[in-house]
């Protein structure tokens, strides 16, 4: 039987606020154990939460993102279970009142067609601390720097059928959210978090079939490969004739396997209910119209520009609209040089590569967009050819300046002075008179494969400085 | 010294008949000779007190006296006090020394207030007769046999027993005005959000409320005049003005409505009790005021409602006691699972470990829209209850308890009847109302308290109210006989 399988993503999102959600603790990554827990975090007896409203703001920013309706009056809860790192024995939450609606975002798959993803909601909450298990001799030592940091939890609606798809999914929330500005999305630093609900169903068939959850998969490669694992379990468990049990699982990304969580880590009954300690969010047009205001163009805006405005195909407007940072630096570039088209190839295939290599964010990168334009200018205006302009590149990346410094220091000038090639042109035909005399006697198709030799011999002399378009006119008028 | 108010206090300080070390040490020693018989505190640190006695004269000499500086005040053991412990009457938090004040402290100490020490309360303020305590019961100073009420039965009975001239208290459902009720003194629960909640240790977010008890109505204003206020740092607080709460203390009562709830004055009244009522409310129709017979047509559903409320917030407020992070943890712990379960078995009562069940139970899934939501719909109807008398009435005025002060161990064993003591108390938390009890005669030597409540954020009412009364009647100065001795 053909099965397809039916997948949404619960995205947990740290919001990059300075402090807590319900307290003024920082929320710089990598401190020491418990120096950024204050007296909140730690649920101190009488302690109370405040609610940061850089966070709301951040949540509306990420509403309007996704065209969604926001809450007008969204309402925190209290979700309850027990746990070490879990400090006031709950976690504030929103339940039924959530703060970000309904919306909907596209994504882009791979064959280059997009998708519209629906967004069945988002909601604040704040994030628990960490149990570390290592270290502490068969006992847990408890970590609560990372709790009350402010989360967005964005649940997806069932609309992904593959690994491929959530991938995608996730590198378009990604690109989105790093536009806004309110994560910085980093899923090694636990940034951004996923949940896998996943089920199969007979292909064509309308109802869900029981799904399994498998939980914190945190890096785009454990998703993809979590989802096709569990594709594939879930498969054999239905061609058996079996059926899938709801449950939760983990992805164990050193085994590449997904297993069943103790029962015991599961709590079943979270006793929601409205948060005491907190009024209820009350959010009027005049604040959600302001924060509109400041939302950038985003990915998919931009996507549709770069391949209305400057031309690029989807693919190449994709990849240069995978972050503000690259577009910014894309888009600069092609203004300097004015040919959006070159400027496009070459961010994405010498400046990306070397980035990669070099392990380099856009954001320090060596060579900057109008040194890049700078040397797009003497490859259109025939002062370098395109060999030598790669090389310019890589001395321009060690960082030795400007492309037309780095030119003249190395006398890497193109020779397109007519009269200097005539002279070297002819002095090869002049050296050479027996491959001319063979020239002269081929055809046009033998002539072609004749001419490399002059072109090479010419730029030997020219130590590889002469305009090889012009080289080859030339030779082409001399030979005959 | 003892029985001067808070008022003659700070005039005596301001004048320099006496320093705030003289009054500090005098009811220190009275404490010390005096509470083995009420048990009324649970932590005294006297060189803390006559270090801040010293340093409010110094303040006093040099003229920077602010608005209580100098008296001595007892607090609540619910109140956190940075570096002392706060024990909140619990095994739980035995060991608990917070590294902060409470909002609440900070108020009074930045008014140069003296913390005299802290005192005994029901476990978690789970309770109406100070006898859940992990401290030992309170007793009540009129009658030692008796319970001092509760939840802050510590505070009513030092108050009572003149070993402080005031002090604080909390009111979840009724917990400062019944032990003020039960103890012959004048307490206030302000209007919910009134006074910050941040520090207090929570048991029913909704509903508690920080106020004064003391001996008069003046001495509640002046308390209330330091301890209310916005606090950024509590949600919940209310950005509403305060007012001068002493400002109108005397206004006349000539044409003030005070409505009295024909439910709270049936069947379930002692009999002598709604006599002494009957009298004080006499006393306010013959300086002018006139008496409205009103409805509250939901308050036979205000304990059942409260009953879900109050348990289903405590029931989450009191996880964080986990043993995890602070407070008391068992030997041993073999698991998790382990540290949770005997953790909690040991460091709970019976009382909150009741409360905790029956509010887990009510917010289960399931259950909620049955109880949980039902009870927060039911608690509109009652607020909207008292919205409608207030269109008739200024202030509703009524009994407090049902009776009087009843003896230890009575009710110890039955929760029900436990419960039934706040029926009249517990729909003012329900509708976020302030209320005040004051000494309003006596039934065999026992104090009877009127209750009297007013619209949001009226404590001005009120206070004028009970002190006009207090005028004209001298059931607030009297002094138990328990009380006599103690002097240095």
């Amino acid at each position: 039987m053909q099965w397809e399988s039916v997948i949404g993503l619960e995205v947990h999102l740290q919001l990059a606020t300075q402090s807590k959600i319900f307290s003024g603790s920082s929320t710089a990554f990598g401190a020491e154990p418990n120096t950024q827990a204050s007296a909140v975090d730690l649920a101190m007896p009488g302690m109370l939460p405040v609610l940061n409203e850089q966070a709301v703001r951040f949540a509306v920013k990420f509403g309007l993102g996704i065209g969604a309706s926001i809450g007008k009056r969204s309402v925190f809860d209290r979700k309850n279970y027990f746990y070490p790192d879990l400090p006031k024995g709950y976690q504030i939450s929103q339940f039924d009142a959530p703060i970000v609606g309904r919306g909907t975002f596209e994504i882009l798959l791979e064959d280059g067609s997009a998708r519209s993803i629906g967004i069945t909601r988002a909601h604040l909450e704040e994030d628990a601390g960490k149990s570390l298990h290592e270290d502490f001799h068969g006992q847990t030592g408890i970590d609560l720097n990372r709790a009350g940091t402010p989360l967005l939890e964005i649940v997806s609606d069932p609309d992904i059928r593959n690994a491929a798809e959530a991938v995608s999914y996730l590198k378009a929330l990604h690109s989105l959210v790093t536009y806004l500005g309110i994560s910085d999305g980093n899923m090694a630093e636990g940034s951004m978090r996923c949940d896998v609900n996943i089920s199969l169903r007979p292909l064509g068939c309308e109802t869900l079939g029981t799904r399994a959850e498998i939980k914190n998969v945190n890096s785009f490669r454990f998703v993809d490969k979590a989802i096709r694992y569990e594709i594939e379990r879930q498969t054999a468990i239905l061609e058996d004739g079996g059926t899938v049990a709801q449950e939760t699982r983990l992805y164990d990304a050193d085994r590449d396997e997904t297993r069943p969580m103790r029962s015991k880590e599961i709590a079943n009954d979270y006793r929601y209910f409205p948060e005491p300690d907190l009024l209820p969010v009350v959010i009027d047009d005049a604040y959600i119209e302001a924060i509109r205001n400041t939302l950038p163009e985003l990915p998919a805006d931009k996507r549709h520009r770069f391949h209305t405005q400057y031309g690029l195909n989807t693919y190449d407007a994709n990849i240069l609209s995978a972050t503000r940072a690259l577009a910014d630096y894309f888009e600069a570039v092609a203004a300097d040089c004015g040919d959006a088209k070159i400027a496009a190839n070459w961010v994405q295939v010498e400046l990306l590569g070397q980035l990669n290599r070099d392990a380099h964010a856009i954001d320090n990168c060596p060579v900057s967009a109008a040194q890049l334009g700078g040397l797009i200018r003497r490859i259109l205006d025939h002062s370098i050819s395109g060999k030598m302009a790669k090389q310019v590149f890589e001395a321009m990346w060690q960082g030795e300046g400007s492309a037309d410094a780095i030119i003249d220091a190395r006398g890497f000038k193109q020779v397109s002075d007519s009269g200097a090639l005539e002279t070297i042109v002819d002095q090869v035909i002049n050296t050479n008179a027996a491959q001319a005399q063979q020239y002269r006697d081929a055809d046009e198709t033998k002539r072609k494969k004749l001419v490399g030799f002059f072109v090479g011999q010419v730029m030997q002399l020219s130590k590889g400085q002469a305009n090889p378009q012009m080289v080859n006119d030339l030779l082409a008028k001399k030979l005959v | 010294m003892h029985t001067k108010s808070v008022a003659q206090l700070m005039q005596g300080l301001r004048e320099r008949q006496f320093s705030s070390v003289e009054v500090t040490r005098a009811y220190l020693h009275r404490i010390a000779a005096l509470d083995s018989q009420y048990n009324s505190f649970i932590t005294v640190d006297e060189a803390a007190a006559l270090a801040a006695a010293a340093i409010a004269d110094k303040r006093l000499a040099a003229g920077d006296g602010a608005a209580l500086t100098g008296i001595p005040i007892a607090h609540k053991d619910i109140f956190c006090t940075d570096g002392m412990r706060t024990s909140c009457g619990s095994r739980m938090l035995d060991n608990f020394i917070p590294p902060y004040d409470a909002t609440v402290i900070q108020r009074f100490n930045a008014a140069g207030a003296v913390l005299l020490g802290k005192t005994n309360m029901d476990e978690f303020a789970m309770g109406s007769s100070t006898e859940s305590s992990f401290y030992g019961p309170t007793r009540n100073p009129w009658n030692t046999d008796l319970v001092p009420g509760g939840s802050s039965g510590g505070s009513a009975a030092a108050v009572a027993g003149r070993l402080a001239p005031a002090a604080t208290g909390t009111d979840t459902g009724g917990s400062i005005r019944q032990p003020a009720a039960f103890c012959g003194i004048t307490g206030l629960k302000p209007t919910y959000g009134r006074v910050s909640r941040l520090g207090m240790v929570a048991f029913a977010s909704s509903l508690d409320q920080a106020g004064p008890m003391a001996h008069s109505a003046e001495d509640c204003a002046l308390l209330l005049n330091t301890m209310a206020g916005h606090d950024p740092l509590d949600s919940t607080s209310s950005t509403m003005a305060t007012a001068d709460y002493c400002a109108s203390l005397g206004d006349s009562l000539a044409g003030l409505r005070i409505g009295l709830p024909r439910e709270y004055f049936s069947a379930g009244l002692d009999a002598a009790t709604g006599a002494c009522i009957g009298s004080a409310l006499q006393e306010l129709e013959a300086q002018g005021a006139t008496l409205v017979e009103v409805s509250l047509p939901h308050s036979d559903l205000t304990i059942p409602t409260y009953y879900i409320i109050a348990p289903a917030e405590a029931s989450t407020n009191l996880s964080r006691f986990d043993g995890v992070r602070y407070g008391y943890r068992c030997d041993n712990p073999t698991d998790l699972h382990d540290l949770y379960t005997r953790t909690r078995q040991e460091g709970f009562g019976d009382e909150v470990k009741r409360r905790i069940l029956v509010g887990t139970y009510a917010l289960s899934a399931g259950y909620y829209d049955a109880y949980y939501k039902k009870a927060q719909q039911i608690r509109r109807l009652i607020k909207q209850d008292f919205m409608d008398c207030f269109e008739q009435v200024d202030i509703i005025a009524g009994p407090t308890t049902p009776g009087p002060a009843f003896a230890l161990g009575a009710k110890a064993n039955d929760p029900i009847a436990m419960y039934l003591e706040d029926v009249y108390t517990l729909a003012v938390n329900l509708a976020g109302l302030p209320g005040m009890s004051i000494p309003a005669g006596f039934v065999d030597n026992k104090p009877v308290g009127l209750q009297l409540i007013g619209r949001h954020f009226d404590e001005t009412r009120l206070l004028n109210v009970a002190h006009r009364f207090q005028q004209a009647t001298d059931w607030h100065l009297r002094t138990p006989d328990s009380a006599q001795g103690g002097q240095q």
